[in-house]
């Protein structure tokens, strides 16, 4: 045999080679992407399982009263969820109740109103928003918010509300520290703002410019156009927004830990210390032994399928117009 | 006043189109817009007076020492936070370093492999789902996963937490990064004889490499300052720590947690120095990863 012929049988068989072994590469490939995402369900798969899991005895213990019962005592190993189910609730709904109206704002600013040297700047300092640590709003909100909620709106409000019937009851700080639940809705407003703005400005800006010109075309003014062109094409999708901003309330721990007081006792005003399921986790997970350590994970758990279902009813209508 | 150039400013104040405007007409208009601009307006100014704080607070606190000597013990006069900026800087990177390779595979087989198919659909929007999910649950779960096992915190505790957390934004990114990739160029690929994953790595994540390191410095930017989730898996720590990373690892988010309400001065010092080199890291990344995106779409 000549050199020559050599050279070409080797090159054969390691095309040959070659090519098993990509076939063979391929398949790995294709196979480590697949167990890769499958790992993404483990993932969420198994969040739920340990919550379950480590929730069960606090949930046989006490059975449907778990959720109702207002006991949070270590000595007689008693515990109720309600206060902090209750606190989570009520500072997510102030949240939203401030937040909204501030996302929609800059949602129709940026998109309708805004001159167009400013609005990538201010889009930008939106996103910042986005950026900035929870914990950083947490000490924002303690030394900076706090002391200024307290002298200009609880001190104010209580004096005014103190005796008043229901009023008296929901707007009265008993002692005006300023930190509440109402303090900590409202640090969560401007936390959820640039999410809720960000995909409300998506869906705005997605609305064919044509609709809006043909409406201000025949004279409409720019809240005519926002009320009867844009909300009734982005509706459905801006509640999905605002829904996703409610599943981030309601998870948010380290900014609420700072501002809401951290008070185990459920109280009637949203002026007075309360604390969220986040928080109580928080707090106490660390030094929990026992059934305290379940009954927290118990309440990570009520957490986990409230969000979950939050957040998948938010993301069918946010993507339901992104389909269209 | 309006975006598109084409628009004639029919709905700003034109004295002559408002003349014959209805009063109540013209009040719901000017509500809307005066709302809107106050509403940018607060949200604005909470950024910069969150800012001005970090920087005024945590510039005074600010010194060499913050980034030499470690955390000082209760009671204790001076000290630094080298441990924790170290320890912060050992943790992001391994919850990176696990979350980068899954994160872009699972974002590859959603993008190449899984079009159309229910389990990707189901997974990619599982994904959004895990993306605001409670980082403190995350924490919890990692806990029962890791630290009772093993019977103590750990930095790998806290690496996987954040590792957890970090996963869904790249996957997010590289699945939107990967779909913007244009077919033509895989079917130029697969044209020359190429099995789809040579085309997937030789082809289409150079196309889209751009993108997916901006997903990672996304995550970065979401892991570097996020607290509850190391709460009960690295905790925290006052002193310097050995390379195997078993027990409470020193990082930046819970020392400033701790310390930002303490009695004592020098400590609510550090928790503001921290504060502000936390807070200038991540916006550091989030406008790198920003400037590269625009610059990437742009392309």
């Amino acid at each position: 045999m000549s050199a020559g012929t050599e050279t070409v049988v080797y090159t054969e068989t390691a095309a040959r080679g070659r090519t098993m072994s990509l076939s063979t590469r391929n398949t790995i490939f294709r196979a480590l992407c697949l167990s890769s995402a499958l790992l993404v369900l483990a993932v969420l798969a198994g969040i739920l399982l340990s919550m379950v899991i480590g929730g069960w005895p606090a949930f046989r213990a006490f059975g449907l009263g778990f959720f109702t019962g207002s006991a949070w005592d270590t000595q007689s190993d008693q515990y109720g969820a309600w206060p902090a189910i209750a606190g989570t609730l009520s500072s997510a709904v102030i949240a939203l109740a401030i937040g909204v109206p501030l996302s929609l704002g800059v949602a129709i600013f940026l998109t309708q109103l805004a001159p167009r040297w400013i609005r990538t700047p201010v889009a930008t300092a939106i996103e910042l928003l986005a950026a900035v640590p929870s914990i950083i709003y947490g000490m924002w909100g303690l030394f900076i918010f706090v002391p200024l909620f307290a002298e200009y709106f609880q001190v104010p409000v209580s004096n005014v509300t103190e005796g008043l019937p229901i009023v008296g009851t929901i707007l009265y700080a008993r002692s005006p520290t300023g930190l509440g639940v109402a303090t900590a809705g409202i640090i969560l407003a401007f936390m959820i703002v640039p999410f809720i703005a960000s995909i409300a400005r998506d869906m705005l800006a997605q609305i064919p410019t044509v609709l809006r010109e043909s409406a201000y075309g025949i004279g409409c003014t720019t809240w005519e156009v926002v009320r009867y062109v844009l909300v009734p094409q982005a509706g459905v999708s801006i509640i999905g927004a605002i829904m996703l901003g409610l599943g981030r309330a309601l998870g948010e721990t380290m900014a609420v830990t700072f501002v809401i007081g951290n008070a185990n006792r459920l109280s009637t005003s949203i002026l007075d210390p309360g604390s969220t399921i986040a928080s109580r986790i928080a707090n106490e997970f660390n030094e929990a032994i026992g059934l305290q350590m379940n009954a927290l994970i118990a309440t990570g758990c009520i957490l986990f399928l409230v969000t979950f279902v939050v957040l998948v009813v938010a993301r069918l209508l946010v993507a339901r117009m992104k389909a269209v | 006043m309006h975006a598109e150039p084409p628009l004639p400013p029919i709905a700003s104040d034109v004295p002559s189109a408002w003349g014959r405007v209805r009063g109540s007409r013209r009040i719901a208009d000017k509500v809307l817009k005066a709302s809107a601009w106050i509403a940018t307006g607060i949200s604005v100014v909470v950024l910069f007076w969150i800012l001005g704080m970090l920087i005024i607070q945590g510039g005074s606190s600010l010194s060499w020492s913050v980034f030499t000597q470690a955390t000082p013990g209760p009671g204790s006069e001076g000290g630094g936070l080298a441990n924790a900026i170290v320890g912060s800087f050992v943790l992001t990177f391994l919850g990176i370093a696990v979350a980068t390779p899954i994160g872009v595979l699972a974002g590859t087989y959603l993008a190449e492999y899984g079009r159309g198919s229910k389990l990707a659909a189901l997974i990619g929007f599982l994904n959004d789902i895990l993306l605001s999910a409670p980082s403190i649950l995350i924490g919890l779960f990692v806990y029962t996963l890791v630290v009772q096992p093993m019977g103590t915190y750990s930095g790998w505790a806290g690496a996987i937490a954040l590792a957890i957390i970090a996963l869904p934004v790249i996957v997010r990114t590289t699945d939107d990064m990967l779909g913007l990739v244009p077919g033509t160029l895989r079917e130029a690929g697969v044209a020359l004889g190429a099995p789809t994953s040579m085309v997937t790595q030789r082809v289409t994540w150079r196309a889209a490499r751009a993108g997916i390191v901006t997903g990672i410095l996304l995550a970065l930017a979401r892991i570097a300052g996020e607290t509850a989730p190391l709460l009960f898996t690295a905790l925290n720590n006052n002193s310097w720590f050995g390379p195997q990373l078993i027990g409470g690892i020193p990082n930046l988010p819970v020392t400033i947690f701790q310390f930002a309400s303490a009695p004592y001065e020098n400590w609510r010092q550090l928790a503001w120095a921290g504060a502000l080199i936390i807070t200038a890291a991540i916006l550091l990344f989030s406008v790198t990863a920003r400037y590269a995106l625009g610059r990437d779409n742009a392309r």
